[in-house]
């Protein structure tokens, strides 16, 4: 048992590989789409208000399965064809981008007006505003929900094996398919994913250590 | 202490500002001129006014008619008379000419009592760090916390909070400085301190127009005393005038009458 477990070693890098690219494809286009969004979810003049928060909770309200398969067979049907790896990044940082969205919108605006009116007092511009006096601030507040949800599209991209993509999840099942042995490697598929996510909540409590200036 | 003297042209100059929120009027038609090295002093009850008034001299609140000019610049529209509302870049320079000081301080927490006075004059004023900082020394020191440079407001009392403020308004040498109920949110055994940083700046001629409910100092600091009621100017003048006990006023002899009964 243990030496196909061995043997099946770099064949499960590989899809563990594919799952962090994935995941980090997935995070970092979610967050600058998200942040931009967001903030012009809040600063935004009315029309691109409506829009962001429309996209938002429409996303929101949609299972993440539904978009994904939604993505990959239905756009074909208006001519967009998609890679299925492309396809499962597309809908993966939709939903996360909503998710996003709505940390930045939190975030921002947990902080008092007060601050915003003691910016504008001693001259300083909007964008100046923004990020000498709101960001650093709601960044603290941005942090603890959003790497929730860097450990959350960990997780979820799991998914992208029903698109047929070998990730880590797909190379489990596939090793599966060969050896039988379902139980060790499920375990050994969900100690990785522990072991990833358990290091990401490590690091954001040091980071959120690091920027906890406010008593509250 | 500088008197108001009426051939000397206006620093500050509010004429005929209205303003209402929905229904309610809250400015009508308020005329004021302040004069350069003066203290003004606005007294009202609640919901006359006073704080929307200073909040429209650095445009913190628009207005709906009239004009505020600042050394005869209007301050939050453009002087075409159109009434068009000045671009971002242009009112960040404006509110730059005058300082504010707010209720509830206001500091920025993410940054140390150095770093809120030197924020503005990095980023407006275009100072480098090192000499923003030897100006946030110097005005720290000035309000008494020159040991409290590289504290977060966090770990400042409320009463130190209020001079970081202070500090941080004046270290840009504003024209005028606004000063909006400064003390009511301080405990009573600190509010002395951030008025003896007040009264200080005051006889350094700094213009000041502020809002407070301290009427023993609203008395001993100001050149001239504001009345407000009901959105307008009720009696203005000298402080022993306006507070005298035998005003023939009747709105503020019940306002002097109900606060001597309040607070004394």
């Amino acid at each position: 048992m243990l030496s196909q477990i061995l043997y099946a070693l770099p064949f499960l890098a590989e899809g563990f590989a594919l799952t962090l690219w994935v995941s980090l494809l997935v995070v970092v286009l979610s967050l600058i789409a998200g942040v931009l969004l967001g903030v012009g979810l809040v600063y935004g003049p009315a029309p691109v208000r409506w829009s962001v928060r429309i996209f938002s909770d429409t996303i929101r309200g949609i299972p993440i399965l539904v978009l994904m398969f939604f993505v990959y067979y239905g756009l074909p049907a208006v001519g967009l064809h998609l890679q299925s790896f492309w396809a499962a990044v597309l809908a993966l940082t939709l939903f996360k981008t909503a998710q996003v969205v709505e940390y930045v919108r939190g975030a921002v605006a947990s902080i008092p007006k007060g601050q915003s009116e003691a910016a504008m007092a001693i001259g300083l511009t909007f964008r100046q505003r923004l990020t000498s006096v709101i960001f650093p601030q709601a960044f603290r507040r941005f942090l603890p929900p959003w790497i929730n949800g860097v450990t959350d599209a960990v997780k979820g991209s799991a998914l992208v094996s029903l698109l047929g993509i070998t990730d880590l999840m797909q190379a489990i099942n596939q090793v599966i398919g060969r050896t039988y042995e379902a139980m060790p490697l499920y375990i050994l598929g969900a100690l990785i994913y522990f072991a990833v996510n358990y290091a990401l909540s490590y690091a954001s409590r040091r980071l959120e250590r690091r920027f906890a200036f406010i008593r509250d | 202490m500088a008197t108001s003297s009426s051939n000397s042209p206006a620093l500050l100059e509010i004429a005929e500002v209205s303003k209402s929120f929905g229904p309610v009027a809250v400015l009508r038609s308020v005329s004021l001129q302040v004069t350069k090295g003066e203290v003004v002093t606005i007294i009202g009850p609640s919901g006359s006014g006073k704080t929307t008034l200073l909040r429209c001299v650095n445009f913190l609140e628009s207005y709906d008619s009239g004009s505020i000019r600042i050394d005869g610049k209007e301050v939050g529209y453009r002087d075409s008379g159109t009434r068009q509302r000045r671009s971002e870049r242009d009112l960040a320079a404006m509110r730059a000419e005058t300082g504010m000081v707010f209720q509830s301080f206001n500091l920025f927490p993410h940054l140390t009592a150095a770093g809120n006075i030197m924020l503005g004059l990095t980023k407006v004023r275009g100072k480098s760090n090192a000499e923003a900082r030897s100006i946030a020394e110097h005005w720290l020191g000035r309000v008494g916390l020159a040991h409290k440079a590289d504290s977060l407001p966090a770990e400042l009392s409320g009463g130190q909070q209020q001079r970081v403020g202070i500090a941080r308004a004046v270290a840009m040498e504003p024209k005028i400085l606004l000063l909006d109920e400064i003390t009511s949110a301080l405990d009573p055994e600190l509010v002395g301190e951030v008025l003896a940083v007040v009264k200080s700046l005051a006889e350094d001629g700094m213009t000041m127009v502020m809002v407070t409910h301290e009427m023993a100092f609203a008395r001993d600091a100001s050149s001239r005393i504001v009345f407000m009621a009901d959105g307008g100017v009720s009696a203005v003048g000298p402080p022993k005038e306006v507070l005298a006990a035998e005003t023939t006023n009747e709105r503020l002899r019940t306002f002097l009458a109900r606060f001597r009964a309040s607070h004394f």
